[in-house]
């Protein structure tokens, strides 16, 4: 717990010396008849956040606060590996959307889930793994006349798109 | 008796079919997600705010207004039948819920804190009725240099009141705000903090992306992990019969119920405050107030109504800064405002001028979404508590891919789906670190306004600050705000001095 605490502080701390220089790319004193720059805003709210961590920082060498007095584990290894399959899945999700599309990366996603990860029968998990691109469709294509991207599946969907479209 | 005339209006317009259908499929929708464990109306509204734009701006508050209402009516089903709120906001109903359930009177547990809610309910809504309009009325006069006082007032009560880590809070609160700016400038049309050059950021940061990142991914994230352990469900006896007898006992909690229907009221319309505490408070004040105070935490039914009518007259009562200040009184409200300025709607006094249809449209299907909330809550309990037995990763994924998909469609840039992974990811692990990240939703919908109004006010002063402090409305409200942030260092002192004479080795 004490390290995840200062190893944050230290990156938003970081983070926000980042957003400052990004900040004082505009203008970020005062600009006469106009106000202050556009700068001006973030900068200051940036130098806020580095305030904070710094401020953070200094109680944790002092263990001052609920999480930097804690001594207990901040992720054991079950919760990691938990943590760690389910933010991995998510990316490799949404990595494939951009090459396979949506239609083929949701169902994959759903089937790793649903199979891997919740031990499911292979009769819920394919229904629901097929039915939810398919409600998704019909909702975002064919009602809101929103395109999910489809990647290099595209041409698949022309005659879907000439019946319902 | 003008209130009444636009309230007929407003009832003409929630009894329209395509209204009347979404409040009932809204609550029903509401009560499910308020069931679940993990999931409240804050993530529900952020969930599904991107498949609103299916339905005109009117049907799409009236459908998201419902389902913060069935989420504050459903959070109390997990809490008796599994011990596990539902909803942060559900907390309170556990202490007393969980004994009852445990003692077979389950049904009673949750007629009780269906009932409650109603009643919670409709005394807000009418509250609600009575203070919009001369609210709106006074606010109309506000300028820049009010408006920006309103906002650092809203901030302050998360560090006055919040009860949370003040540096944490403070963080969360300015990178919200720093979000926000991302984009172009809005006064002089610069783009401005695009990270790494990246194209997708010159659009802006949409508060959509940091409320589904954060409620959407980063929630399920908490809950997978705080979910583990298996859990026992409670069974219910639920017959015609034992719903009627438990109504006619209903009378002994209703002192309870009102007191918590007024209290969850109006700490509902403080921004940090909300649905939580003020179930809580309403609970503590019960236990005070209760002829039986040893009986609560063994199974008291008032230790259900207490918390169960406040919970559901907070989410009322923040929707009153909301469409009156536009300064939202919740997570959940700032997620509706910030739908609002995408369905083109300018939040603030001038809704009740300029749209007239849409907030009183509103307030009657508040009205309506309570009775359906109640009527399909106790129609459906079996339905509910079989809710409960889905295993959560079937859930999950579904969630997931509605994150996913619905972060998708308001810009249709992948970018925003990266940015969504990346601040439910980031988000999680601060949260483990006990950084509030409610205030940072909060940030990033007010942000954009409250630059405005800053450098509005402060350029007609010439760049005085003492804009803010001299105007006769800004002024008091920005001490106010000013007395919130010295709230703690105020606390912080009174320790010390009470420390002082205590022999050194005792100190905390």
């Amino acid at each position: 717990m004490r390290k995840a605490e200062l190893v944050m502080a230290a990156v938003m701390g970081l983070f926000s010396v980042y957003l400052m220089w990004k900040s004082a790319e505009l203008p970020i004193g005062w600009i006469p008849e106009e106000g202050p720059g556009g700068g001006a805003f973030p900068f200051w709210l940036s130098a806020g956040m580095l305030v904070c961590c710094i401020w953070i920082i200094v109680r944790w060498f002092g263990r001052a606060g609920t999480v930097a007095a804690s001594t207990g584990q901040y992720m054991d290894s079950a919760t990691l590996r938990m943590f760690l399959l389910v933010a991995g899945s998510l990316t490799v999700m949404i990595g494939l959307i951009h090459i396979v599309g949506v239609y083929v990366s949701i169902p994959l996603f759903m089937l790793f889930y649903m199979r891997y990860m919740g031990g499911h029968r292979w009769l819920p998990t394919g229904v629901i793994s097929v039915a939810t691109p398919v409600v998704a469709f019909f909702f975002f294509e064919i009602s809101l006349k929103i395109t999910l991207p489809k990647g290099f599946t595209e041409p698949l969907f022309y005659p879907l798109y000439d019946i319902f479209l | 008796m003008e209130i009444l005339d636009h309230l007929i209006q407003g009832f003409a317009i929630a009894f329209q079919p395509l209204n009347l259908g979404l409040v009932i499929f809204g609550c029903a929708l509401g009560l499910f997600i308020g069931a679940m464990p993990g999931l409240g109306s804050v993530n529900g509204v952020a969930i599904l705010l991107p498949m609103t734009f299916l339905v005109p701006p009117t049907g799409a508050i009236i459908f998201l207004a419902a389902i913060y209402y069935g989420a504050m009516y459903g959070g109390a089903i997990s809490s008796i039948m599994l011990g596990i709120p539902g909803a942060s906001t559900a907390v309170a109903t556990t202490f007393d819920g969980r004994p009852m359930a445990l003692q077979g009177l389950a049904d009673k547990a949750l007629i009780t804190a269906a009932t409650a809610s109603f009643v919670g309910g409709t005394i807000s809504v009418i509250l609600f009725t009575l203070f919009a309009p001369p609210l709106a009325a006074v606010a109309l006069a506000f300028g820049a240099a009010e408006e920006f006082a309103l906002m650092m007032l809203a901030f302050a009560t998360f560090i006055g009141l919040g009860g949370d880590d003040i540096p944490k809070t403070l963080f969360s609160i300015f990178i919200g705000l720093v979000f926000s700016a991302v984009g172009l400038d809005i006064i002089s049309g610069q783009p401005r903090l695009i990270f790494a050059d990246i194209p997708g950021f010159l659009h802006g940061i949409n508060f959509l992306v940091l409320a589904i990142g954060i409620y959407g991914i980063g929630e399920m994230l908490w809950t997978i992990e705080s979910s583990k352990g298996d859990v026992q469900i409670s069974q219910a006896t639920v017959t015609v019969r034992r719903i009627i007898d438990d109504l006619r006992t209903f009378k002994h909690t209703i002192k309870a119920t009102v007191m918590g229907s007024f209290l969850g009221y109006f700490v509902g319309i403080l921004p940090a405050a909300g649905a939580t505490p003020g179930s809580l408070m309403a609970y503590g004040v019960a236990k005070t107030i209760s002829k039986h105070p040893e009986s609560f935490g063994k199974g008291n039914p008032e230790g259900v109504a207490a918390p169960e009518a406040a919970n559901n007259a907070a989410s009322t009562g923040s929707m009153l800064p909301m469409l009156t200040l536009g300064i939202p009184g919740s997570p959940t409200t700032a997620i509706l405002l910030g739908g609002m300025v995408i369905w083109g709607l300018e939040p603030g006094p001038m809704l009740f001028i300029e749209h007239q249809e849409f907030v009183w449209g509103l307030i009657a299907s508040l009205y309506v979404a309570n009775v359906f909330s109640l009527l399909i809550n106790v129609a459906f309990i079996p339905a509910f508590i079989w809710v409960l037995r889905l295993p959560f990763t079937i859930l999950a994924p579904i969630i997931f891919v509605l994150c996913i998909v619905g972060g998708y469609a308001p810009t249709q840039d992948m970018h925003d789906v990266w940015l969504i992974l990346i601040f439910g990811v980031v988000g999680y692990l601060m949260r483990k670190l006990e950084y509030p990240l409610a205030p940072a939703v909060l940030a990033i919908v007010l942000g954009p306004l409250a630059e405005t109004s800053m450098r509005q006010a402060l350029l007609i002063s010439n760049g005085s600050f003492m804009v803010f402090f001299e105007r006769p409305i800004s002024g008091p409200i920005m001490v106010t705000a000013m007395v919130l942030f010295l709230l703690p260092v105020f606390a912080w002192m009174k320790g010390k001095l009470r420390s002082r004479p205590a022999p050194p080795g005792e100190e905390q």
